[in-house]
């Protein structure tokens, strides 16, 4: 048989009955659209979970002063003043399993440029903060070791401070603000974060020397807090247990005496998160097999019903002279046109929808690539199947017996 | 002249739940190139079993059926297939044409299974079949545009496009008027001139008189076989019968 008449042959049956045809392209297109949008919100949400879980810091440590607070008995203040510079150079030159760390103290209040002003926070750190919290400097440049060791007046702040201070857009680097009527060179600004996934924005925030502030605006000798970034992950609960060790052996604590100081590591939040994540995924397989069977089933008896209406047809074919093989050709040919232009229509329109979902709820949404294979592949090779199948068993009946099939 | 048909005691039962129908009970025939036989019989007696049994639609349960020789029973089903597709052509008595599809590509569908037709000649030939049966300007109907006439004349035209060895025809006047039967009777008798091999089943005794042997099955025997010695020419009684109005 030559396969030009076949083709020929399908694409006359197809165009000759175009309704038919399109409906059985739409559970195709339905099924493939389908589920790539379900894939594609799912994953959606889940990247949105992960990416916030690494935009946190899942390694970060925060030392506080004072105790763990029981059952809400009020600490004596002296109780907030026990974390000393002495504790961070003694944890700089000790400690192993520390990738950076930084003193932290800060103050609230209102920065003044000229007319402008803005509510934020200074932040005293020191140079392992941007490693840390995962800061990026975008023009200029991060304050220096020396402007730590001389207490200098310098400043680096982040786009909601610029916006704020600078509206006219001028370039804020090497101007002048003013904070508790002290004068601050600014020497950089931060690369934009966003808001993070408790909803505070990240880029609202003024960063100096610790020493500046602890001098100059808070003349205190104590630290609010020591923040530090274990060297991975993993190593996180044994830096945790490190530095513990080095500042109750500082504190000159003996044992039995309970922490003055309180270490926290954000890996109990985002361990929470990342369960939701794994929690996400199996979703997602749910969805994605749940989608599938749908879809499948719908193309499935679209196409069965298809066939066993043209098991009449395939008699008289038959009857004319058709072979076994020639029918399965043609029905092959057929359902593989149906499958593959209803697939790719059926991709067209998820990733449309997807879109859609995106613009209109606005949904965090991912398109993976192996969902749409996987869509494509398994709705596509469930059309060619459950259109060949019945095609196999209607021409393997008697000619007259497929021609009087009701 | 060779036997085209040749049977030799057919049986065709049909199990339908427990009980079993026996179609035809045993029927012995040989028929020339060049005849035009009628198979009459009561309703339900075996005709259109046997007529497709002879159209290679159906095996028969057992004996013996050479066609041109070759004996179909021993034959692959894809042989069968190519045998159809050469050496029968087969009128449905319901016509059984493609649906949704123009009077020429249904006459052309046994040619698309026969890949030594180009698809010029395939037209061409398509076209001339459907000129024979007086539908010449009816070529781009779709089934469901034409009378049940003209659709019997489909059905012919696709029956005669592969120039076939053996016409066989169920019915194929049944649901006519008289006067398009006996247009088509002509045009039966025009292909029996040409030297063509017709079977014809039919309930009406009438056509009888117009084709060289007739057959009569009763319950799935024969009863009577005859050759019709005086022939009538269904030409001269359409030109005799009333005019139209
Ligand atoms: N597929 C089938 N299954 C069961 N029984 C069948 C089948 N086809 C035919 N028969 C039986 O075989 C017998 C002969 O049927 P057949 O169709 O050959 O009759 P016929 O002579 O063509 O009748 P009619 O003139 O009414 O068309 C009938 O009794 C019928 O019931
Ligand atoms: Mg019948």
């Amino acid at each position: 048989m030559n396969y030009a008449n076949l083709f020929k042959i399908a694409f006359k049956a197809l165009s000759n009955n175009k309704f038919r045809t399109f409906l059985t392209m739409l559970g195709i297109i339905i099924g493939v659209a389908s589920v790539i949008t379900m894939l594609a919100i799912g994953q959606g949400s889940k990247r949105s979970i992960e990416q916030q879980i690494s935009e946190m810091g899942s390694n970060m440590i925060m030392i506080n002063p004072g105790g763990d607070r029981q059952g809400g008995v009020r600490m004596d203040p002296s109780a907030m003043q026990t974390l000393k510079l002495e504790d961070y150079e003694a944890i700089v030159s000790r400690a192993t399993k520390i990738a950076a760390i930084s003193p932290s103290v800060s103050k609230s209040g209102q920065f003044i440029n000229g007319n402008n002003n803005t509510p934020s926070q200074m932040q005293g750190v020191g140079l392992g903060y941007l490693t840390i919290r995962q800061l990026q400097v975008e023009s200029g440049d991060m304050f220096s070791e020396q402007d730590i060791a001389s207490s200098a007046k310098v400043c680096i702040i982040g786009k909601t401070v610029v916006d704020n201070l600078f509206p006219d857009g001028s370039d804020p680097v090497g101007k002048v603000v003013r904070f508790n009527s002290i004068p601050f060179r600014i020497v950089g600004v931060l690369k934009s974060k966003g808001y993070n996934s408790m909803g505070q924005d990240q880029d609202n925030v003024v960063l100096a020397p610790y020493t500046t502030v602890m001098k100059r605006i808070l003349a205190v000798t104590y630290l609010q807090q020591i923040v530090c970034s274990a060297v991975t992950e993993d190593e996180t609960q044994n830096a945790i247990k490190e530095i513990t060790e080095i500042l109750r052996e500082n504190h000159k604590l003996r044992d039995g005496d309970d922490d003055n100081f309180t270490i926290r590591s954000q890996q109990e939040l985002s361990s929470m998160m990342s369960s939701t994540s794994e929690m996400m995924t199996v979703l997602l397989a749910c969805i994605a097999g749940i989608s599938l069977v749908v879809g499948g089933i719908g193309i499935m008896n679209i196409m069965y019903v298809s066939v066993t209406e043209r098991t009449r047809e395939i008699g008289l074919r038959m009857s004319v002279g058709a072979r076994g093989r020639d029918i399965l050709s043609q029905f092959l040919i057929e359902t593989i046109i149906i499958s593959i232009t209803g697939g790719i229509i059926g991709v067209l329109l998820g990733v449309i929808a997807t879109l859609l979902v995106n613009i209109i709820a606005s949904w965090p949404v991912y398109i993976q690539p192996w969902s749409v294979l996987l869509s494509f592949g398994v709705c596509t090779i469930t059309g060619v199947f459950f259109g060949w199948y019945p095609a196999r068993k209607a021409s393997s009946l008697n000619p007259i017996d497929a021609i009087r099939y009701e | 002249m060779a036997a085209v048909i040749s049977l030799q005691d057919i049986k065709r039962d049909f199990i339908v739940g427990s009980e079993t129908v026996h179609a035809l009970r045993g029927v012995s025939f040989d028929i020339q190139e060049g005849e035009f036989v009628t198979i009459m019989g009561t309703s339900g007696s075996g005709k259109s079993t046997l007529l497709n049994v002879l159209g290679c639609l159906d095996s028969p349960s057992s004996g013996t059926y050479l066609l041109d020789g070759n004996s179909v029973r021993e034959m692959s089903k894809d042989q069968r297939a190519v045998l159809r597709n050469r050496k029968i052509g087969f009128v449905f008595q319901n016509y059984n044409l493609l649906a949704k599809t123009t009077a020429v590509e249904n006459v052309e569908l046994p040619l698309m299974y026969n890949s030594s037709v180009s698809a010029k000649e395939r037209r061409e030939r398509a076209v001339n079949a459907l000129q024979t049966v007086g539908l010449g300007n009816r070529l781009e109907h779709k089934s469901n545009q034409m009378s049940g006439g003209q659709m019997q004349r489909v059905a012919i035209a696709r029956a005669l496009v592969n120039n076939p060895a053996v016409l066989l025809a169920d019915e194929a006047t049944g649901n006519l008027d008289t006067r398009t039967s006996f247009e088509i009777l002509v045009l039966f008798q025009r292909l029996h001139a040409e030297g063509r091999t017709i079977i014809f089943v039919t309930h009406n005794p009438e056509i009888a008189r117009y084709s060289t042997r007739n057959i009569f099955l009763r319950d799935g025997r024969i009863t009577e076989d005859t050759i019709n010695h005086n022939v009538e020419d269904a030409a001269a009684a359409l030109a005799s019968l009333p005019p139209e109005e």
